[in-house]
């Protein structure tokens, strides 16, 4: 929030931009009670950017450190690209949940706590040796005591529901408080607790009475008379809904398919984070959409393939050790040139990591990470909106060209919410490219490697199409596509299919340059990084600095200008989540000394950072 | 089958030169898999033949369909997605017992229990040819290989032993010499519906030589090959005077004239329990001894792709055949009214 509230006013105080931490147990349903308040601030009209933190294990000791998971929402009466730096409100509603929170709120920030939980077995659990809520540690921070579980338990008496199951709805109490000190509508929560506990009318009473309870509890309590509001933002006009990157994705997936007019085929192997793509595809299956759960990560790649020899579009979707997996079946689909989208939703590596948090350490596995000489193109995704448009693109490399394609997301991109103006999908471009009906070569016989003159792609022929019969296999071959371990010829079909490559660099946008007039920096970035790319750029440009800004969809081929900006700046930053990866990329294509500003802590850039970095520099 | 005689084998061969070894049990059953496809009268670019690596997936280049060949291991999994696709396609797995049952064990297993339509061959030399002469998963104790000089240590898989375990619906076992016999098999794995293993024991005579000498030598094979026949009493020998009789889960081999011909078994490959054609897999780990070939098993099950089909069509009866917009704007939604156009302060 922009200035410290003062308890004294009783007017609802006006606010621009304000980010809150629903932090709790990881079975205190923290991440719903975030999706609640950012659906409700979504449809009343903020912008808004969120970020859900939540621990590997399902439920971890309950009470302790591990066990904490957390969901930020950060909502605005304007443009906003990131989830917020610091929270200016903390809701905790346990010791552990504090402690492992309390060291990124705002200076002079709101602290929210459920004092039930602070009890002596739970103090210890989180190691605190006494209460930080008695003990005046917290002075710094404006607290607001709640007894959460006894007001819930109070407001479900005569409900049905009682004892243990009872204290299962004090997160809604929770977000019933905050819709009231953030003077949230109430409908989009009610209707939503309506319509998903439907089934389970003593649920749905249970939450619908906790909700209202801590709403009410906020309308009549001295203690919460300051509320404040944060208008609807001004966002191009248009019709909006809020959505997570793994949901665009598979929207996206979708659009595709009728985009390339084709049927949709997604094989994969639950794996955090990427399983709620196949979740997402799974319930769609009027659309005619496939969705095929494989005994695992090479089996998904090789039933995607499969599809797309087919003549389906065949996508697999997965994480870092997926992709690892994948590795020989997307040489196969290199080899024979079939068209295979491959979906990384990259985390924190290597082995199984860091399987919650996000990363962007898979890049340079997809660049190289094949036997043999394997160039594949590779599409990022920038923002979980993005996605949708992204995963299109890739799509249509994948069927134009004939190639495997790799597609970049991440933990963050795929779990994080932001408004998205609903797409005209009439405008969708036509991505369809015909399949191979009649034979190509000399007497009516079929040359599955004749290629096209202009995009070097070999036709799609597939399966049931009379005349045209023909072998596809791993193995080298010719022109005609017959087996050969001729010398010459491996080096010839090598420097074809890598020139098919390279080729896509004049089918692909040039890079656009967001740059202030006589600039001598660059910062340049890729994927997840773009939100707090561009809000430190702004903070930079506010204290009146220039700087150009360059975020990257196509990471192979680059775009085609990439070399000629690059080399009209003094210095080129490149922020990225792993330990420098496209900066070695673009050192190694264009000689130029780039800075690498890595981050490998599982967690996104914070806009602060970028700045300071920059201003450094500049 | 139809009978109208639409295509010759000639139809199913391609321009390609045959390269397996001279006298290779793999030339047999390419070609009786060519005549049986002749036979068949399948439209022939709805034929997919999908392989792995190995000498025997070499198999699609040879044969005039659509085909791939793929990766070790990974033509089940690979030809799942093709099947599931597209359920008009008949679509075949040729694999060895290295890439079925070692490095792609998995896939194998999964593409059985699932049921999907695909007719999976096993040619089973029990050695690695390909890669010259190491023993393989079904390669019995003991052997002496390349990368065995000892003797191996690894106790072999039977296949059909496993093929049941794997729940599968279709499982049978046949001997290249025998091309009507694997004829007979092969339709019946064609006309059974859902995934259908096939063991064919190939001769390897490069590196392990008569390795069915049991069931395919002269002085033997009358005396060690079981034909399982469905509804018949399982009988063999040269006077049928061997028998098998199942007692308490398993299969022991006895005389006919000791037992009686009513304790002899009488094979029922439709038998809801796998168990009988279980015991009779374990008659023998190896074709060593009596050993019996045939359908085992063919019940019917629900195939993947035709309830994935059903399941498709009935959300398409229930919801029509779905709307993207509608979908998208389905979690809820508000709209940002045109304004003017001002600058706004930078933030975040």
């Amino acid at each position: 929030m922009s200035e410290a509230p003062t308890i004294d006013n009783q007017e609802a105080e006006q606010v621009h931009a304000v980010a809150i931490r629903f932090a709790g147990d990881s079975g205190d349903g923290m991440q719903l009670a975030g999706a609640r308040f950012t659906d409700a601030s979504a449809i009343f009209g903020n912008d808004l950017s969120t970020l859900a933190n939540f621990p590997a294990e399902i439920r971890a000791p309950a009470g302790t450190l591990p066990g904490v998971s957390s969901f930020q929402v950060h909502i605005a009466d304007r443009d906003i690209l990131t989830p917020g730096d610091q929270p200016d409100v903390l809701v905790a509603m346990n010791p552990a949940a504090l402690k492992a929170n309390i060291a990124d709120l705002a200076p002079a920030g709101i602290i929210i706590v459920n004092t039930d939980a602070f009890d002596e077995r739970n103090l210890t659990r989180a190691g605190y040796a006494t209460s930080p809520i008695e003990d005046g540690s917290l002075d710094a921070y404006r607290v607001l005591k709640v007894p959460m579980e006894d007001l819930t338990k109070r407001a479900l008496e005569g409900s049905g529901v009682k004892g243990r199951d009872a204290l299962r709805s004090k997160n809604f109490f929770a977000v019933g408080l905050m819709t009231w000190m953030f003077q949230r509508p109430l409908e989009p929560t009610l209707e939503w607790i309506a319509s998903k506990f439907a089934k389970e009318p003593d649920i749905k009473a249970a939450n619908e009475l906790a909700f209202r309870a801590g709403f009410n509890l906020g309308e009549t309590t001295e203690m919460f008379r300051h509320t404040y509001r944060v208008e609807p933002a001004r966002l191009p006009a248009g019709t909006y809904t809020n959505v997570t990157g793994n949901q665009a994705l598979a929207w996206g997936i979708m659009a595709a398919g009728q985009a390339a007019r084709l049927p949709v085929f997604y094989a994969s192997y639950p794996i955090t984070p990427a399983s709620d793509i196949l979740h997402e595809l799974a319930r769609h299956r009027n659309f005619g959409v496939r969705t095929f759960q494989a005994e695992d990560e090479i089996a998904a790649a090789g039933a995607a393939l499969g599809a797309s020899f087919a003549g389906h579009l065949g996508v697999t979707g997965t994480s870092g050790p997926g992709l690892a997996l994948k590795s020989e079946t997307i040489s196969l689909a290199l080899m024979t040139e079939l068209p295979l989208l491959i979906i990384d939703v990259q985390r924190g590596g290597p082995s199984t990591g860091l399987p919650t948090k996000t990363e962007q350490a898979d890049l340079l596995m997809a660049m190289y990470g094949r036997h043999g000489e394997s160039p594949l193109p590779i599409v990022a995704i920038s923002t979980p909106a993005d996605a949708f448009e992204a995963v299109i693109e890739a799509a249509r490399i994948a069927i134009k060209y004939m190639t495997p394609v790799i597609l970049l997301s991440d933990g963050y991109i795929g779990t994080s919410t932001e408004p998205w103006r609903l797409p005209d999908l009439a405008a969708l471009p036509d991505i369809s490219v015909p399949f191979a009906i009649a034979p190509n070569g000399p007497e009516a016989t079929f040359l599955p490697y004749l290629r096209d003159a202009k995009t070097q792609a070999r036709p799609w022929a597939v399966p049931g199409t009379p005349g045209l019969e023909h072998r596809l296999g791993g193995l080298e071959k010719d022109g005609t596509g017959n087996v050969s371990y001729a010398p010459d010829n491996h080096e010839r079909m090598t420097l074809l299919r890598e020139g098919k490559v390279k080729g896509i660099a004049a089918d692909i946008p040039d890079v656009l340059v967001d740059a202030d007039e006589g600039a001598e920096v660059l910062v340049l970035g890729w994927g997840s990084s773009y939100g707090a790319i561009l809000a430190g750029v702004r903070r930079v440009r506010a204290a009146g600095k220039k700087v150009a800004r360059i975020h990257l969809r196509h990471l192979n081929p680059f775009p085609a200008n990439l070399g000629a900006v690059l080399a009209g700046y003094r210095r080129i930053l490149v922020p990225e989540l792993n330990r420098g990866q496209l900066v070695r990329m673009v050192r190694s294509e264009f000689l130029v000394d780039a800075i690498s500003y890595p981050k490998v802590q599982g967690q996104p850039f914070k806009a602060a950072e970028i700045e300071a970095k920059l201003l450094e520099i500049i | 089958m139809t009978t109208e005689a639409r295509y010759t084998r000639a139809d199913f061969q391609t321009d390609q030169e045959v390269r397996w070894c001279p006298g290779c049990g793999d030339y047999t059953i390419l070609a009786s898999v060519q005549n049986f496809m002749a036979d068949l009268g399948v439209d022939r670019e709805k034929i997919v033949f999908v392989s792995g690596i190995g000498c025997a997936a070499r198999f699609p280049y040879y044969m005039n369909t659509y085909g791939l060949h793929a990766i070790h291991g990974r033509a089940p999994a690979i030809a799942s997605g093709l099947a599931v696709a597209r359920p008009e396609l008949s679509v075949w797995v040729v694999s060895g017992d290295g890439d079925s049952m070692s490095i792609g064990g998995n896939h194998l297993i999964h593409a059985l229990r699932r049921n999907i339509n695909l007719k999976i061959l096993v040619f089973n030399n029990q050695i690695y040819g390909l890669t010259k002469g190491q023993y393989s998963p079904t390669s019995e104790m003991g052997k002496r290989t390349k990368s065995s000089p000892a003797g191996s240590i690894d106790f072999p898989f039977n296949p059909v032993s496993l093929a049941l375990g794997a729940e599968a619906t279709f499982v049978a076992r046949t001997i290249d010499m025998d091309r009507t016999h694997t004829t007979e098999i092969l339709k019946q794995a064609y006309q059974h519906r859902g995934s259908a293993f096939v063991e064919i024991y190939q001769n390897c005579n490069v590196f392990n030589d008569k390795a069915f000498a049991a069931l395919t030598g002269k002085d033997e094979r009358d005396q060690n090959r079981i034909n399982l026949v469905h509804g018949e009493k399982v009988l063999f020998g040269p006077d049928r005077e061997r028998g098998v009789i199942i007692d308490g889960g398993t299969a022991r081999i006895v005389d006919v004239a000791d037992a009686g011909i009513d304790a002899i078994h009488t094979h029922d490959a439709t038998a809801p329990s796998a168990g009988p054609a279980y015991a009779l897999s374990r008659l023998s780990h190896g074709p060593f001894g009596p050993t019996p070939v045939g359908v085992f098993r063919a019940v019917d099950r629900p195939v993947y792709e035709e309830t994935l089909q059903q399941q498709i069509h009935d959300a398409q009866a229930k919801r029509g055949p779905g709307d993207l917009a509608e979908l998208i704007a389905s979690a809820g939604t508000w709209t940002v009214p045109d304004h003017d156009e001002r600058e706004l302060p930078a933030h975040s």
